[in-house]
């Protein structure tokens, strides 16, 4: 196959770029839960344990706590290990190491040690597992300095900012949203690096500035397609990462826009667009801004079992559509 | 066959426990729900794989003995913490079929409204806690559970059920210590079917027998065939008594097997089949315990086959009840959140 329109899914994206993080440096290993022979429960690891031993892709007990610090412990001495939580759900178990330890390790010893670890977590709803399997935490640990934490939104951007928060000093956290796994997408062959930090413009537009993170960003992109229809353009910047959150690209696109939206699966309330609304606010943007800002983001609910429920609680495509337009229209 | 069952009940002082602590009827539905437990998870794989339910789900299939015989002992009133896979606790503990059927179907008959599906499925009213979706989850739970229990003086007995996974989780070691230190009413229980998931317990855990664990809690910890319902009907009578003697907590492993894997997208690759055919073909334990009830003159093949069709009936209009019922109004989407105030 062309090399230069090479795709993968998601998934695939993120076990190539564990496969050359291995073979790049001895120090990276895999630990998590059934993620040798199972593959992982959603196949990400795959093969690996096949191709690197058991000694380099660790099924670990069921405990996220205990093995959250086995990973801190490794990194802070020299190792550079990849920890998968099963389920971003499960990253409250582990919560303690990645806070209290993880997080703040460097600081409190005055800058003598790094803690080199990743730790990636499924996250998001969609698959009908209900209220304790389907949760989007990525702002708990976004309100923790000493974190990076990522969402890569395209497989190639899965394999560029894994490589990235391989190679990052300081402890990585990237969330991974289940439904984009099977997604494909071009995935260039080899290591190449997405910078953590950087937001990237998925579609140019002059109406309306979206600033959307993970699988919303695809949500938006089709949104903005259809409005494009009725003459709207709409601008979606992809914020791929959440901290450190890249101040810039959001500012300059609403001072071209005048007009923003936020979408994001997680809960409404004092999430990732109550920040980027916020930073809007306080910088020279405001100035341009030609409607209040609007945020679309989930139910103040846990997420139901039930599918339409499920549905209704994160928002869709439509919701995206008519929300940009009332923007657009001054209807808000 | 009536004359030879008599002589058999005669010599009831001869035969395992249930048979002689337990009413031949009272076994005899004891057999009804073992069946009811298999058809159900059998219903429920069905209609998930026609695509009447969605997510995900973990069948028991295989465990019912552990299940009927851990809640043989218990009270209307006494208490459960169950887990992922929970079917068969929640039908041991009491719940309807009808209403499980609707849970899965998303439905506002259902046990938690179309809001939990089968990973929190639940029975408030019947004693059970919940499902949990997080592993060890609910072992805490019963402690807190057993905390009221003495505190409010109910009489109350906690059961906490949990799998071999669950006992390598930092809540297992906590709630342990906990239910020791203050000699409460609960009841932990291992289901060690051999596996978490795909790692075995000899991968994954340090002691050969989970139930070693409870000396370092200063509990029994009692091992059982958790295929023979009068063997863990035993233990849990036992662990029942102590409980209510105000004697504290039990740890009992009882060892099982899960024939189907481990959720709807296991690829059963960390076992053969060899070892799945054994179990299902020598150690199914609905089959086990049918056999002993019959042998011993307790039913005949008559009333064996009235159990089967009675339970026939009862999944086909439990899955006509779910299939009935309305689903809730979106309007409702954040209902039962916080609870509702006048
Ligand atoms: C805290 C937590 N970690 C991981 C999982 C994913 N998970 C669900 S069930 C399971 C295996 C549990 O094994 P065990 O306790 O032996 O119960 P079994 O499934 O065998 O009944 C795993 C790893 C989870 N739900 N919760
Ligand atoms: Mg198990």
């Amino acid at each position: 196959m062309d090399a230069a329109v090479r795709e993968l899914s998601y998934a695939q994206a993120i076990q190539e770029a564990m496969a050359i993080a291995m073979d790049m440096d001895e120090r990276v290993f895999l630990m998590g839960e059934d993620i040798g022979v199972y593959g992982g429960a959603f196949q990400v690891t795959g093969d690996l344990v096949e191709r690197y031993g058991t000694d380099r892709v660790i099924d670990t007990p069921i405990s996220e706590l205990g093995g959250a610090g086995v990973a801190v412990g490794a990194a802070v001495t020299g190792m550079r290990p990849i920890f998968e939580f099963q389920f971003s759900d499960f990253a409250t178990l582990g919560m303690e190491q990645i806070v209290n330890q993880a997080a703040k390790m460097r600081f409190m010893l005055g800058g003598e040690v790094s803690v080199p670890v990743v730790m990636r977590f499924p996250a998001g709803s969609g698959t009908g597992a209900a209220a304790q399997h389907s949760q989007s935490l990525e702002a708990w640990l976004g309100h923790v300095p000493g974190l990076k934490v990522i969402q890569p939104a395209t497989p190639h951007d899965a394999k560029g900012m894994l490589l990235a928060a391989v190679a990052d000093p300081d402890p990585v956290m990237i969330f991974e949203h289940k439904l984009l796994y099977k997604m494909k997408g071009h995935v260039p062959e080899g290591h190449y690096i997405v910078p953590i930090g950087k937001a990237e413009i998925r579609r140019e537009g002059g109406d309306l500035t979206i600033v959307a993170t993970s699988i919303m960003v695809q949500k938006a992109l089709e949104a903005a397609a259809a409005l494009g229809g009725e003459g709207i353009d709409i601008e979606v910047v992809d914020l791929r990462t959440i901290r450190p959150i890249d101040r810039q690209t959001i500012v300059d696109s609403v001072k071209k826009t005048s007009r923003l939206l936020c979408v994001y699966e997680a809960v409404k309330t004092l999430g990732i667009g109550a920040e980027v609304s916020a930073l809007v606010a306080e910088s020279e943007a405001f100035d341009y801004l030609d409607a209040p800002i609007v945020r679309l983001g989930g139910a103040e609910t846990p997420i139901p079992y039930n599918p339409d429920l499920e549905k209704a609680t994160v928002p869709q495509v439509p919701d995206i559509i008519a929300a940009a337009r009332d923007l657009v229209k001054g209807v808000r | 066959m009536a004359g030879a069952s008599k002589a058999v009940m005669d010599s009831r002082a001869n035969l395992p426990f249930v048979y002689r602590q337990y009413s031949p009827e009272q076994l005899r539905q004891v057999l009804h729900k073992m069946y009811l437990i298999r058809r159900f998870e059998e219903g429920a794989e069905e209609c998930y794989m026609r695509g009447l339910i969605h997510g995900t789900m973990h069948l028991s299939i295989g465990q019912e003995a552990s299940a009927m015989g851990i809640c043989m002992p218990l009270a209307e009133d006494d208490q459960i913490t169950s887990t992922h896979r929970g079917h068969g606790h929640c039908i041991a503990k009491g719940a309807e079929v009808s209403r499980m059927f609707a849970e899965f179907f998303g439905k506002t008959t259902g046990y938690c409204k179309g809001r939990g599906g089968s990973m929190h499925i639940a029975d408030v009213a019947k004693g059970n806690l919940g499902a949990n979706g997080i592993v060890g989850g609910g072992i805490p739970i019963a402690v807190g559970a057993a905390l009221s229990s003495k505190r409010m003086k109910t009489g109350k007995v906690v059961v906490s059920f949990f799998g071999d996974g669950a006992n390598n989780e930092g809540a297992f070691h906590e709630a342990l210590n906990m239910a020791a230190i203050w000699k409460l009413p609960v009841i932990f229980v291992c289901e060690n079917n051999g596996y978490g998931m795909s790692t075995s317990t000899a991968r994954s855990t340090a002691v050969k027998n989970i139930a070693e664990r409870a000396a370092a809690y200063s509990m029994p910890g009692v091992i059982v065939n958790g295929n023979i319902f009068s063997e863990v009907a035993e233990a849990s009578f036992k662990a029942v008594e102590r409980a209510r003697a105000g004697e504290g907590p039990t740890l009992i492993e009882s060892k099982t097997y899960r024939h189907r894997g481990h959720s709807k997208s296991d690829r059963n690759r960390y076992r053969t089949k060899e070892e799945i055919e054994d179990w299902m073909a020598n150690r199914d334990p609905v089959t086990l315990f049918e056999t002993e009830l019959r042998d011993f003159g307790f039913i005949d093949d008559q009333g064996i086959e009235a159990i089967r069709n009675a339970v026939a009936k009862e999944i086909a209009d439990g899955i006509e009840f779910a299939k009935a019922s309305p689903a809730p109004e979106i309007a409702t989407l954040e209902n039962y959140v916080y609870t509702e105030q006048a």
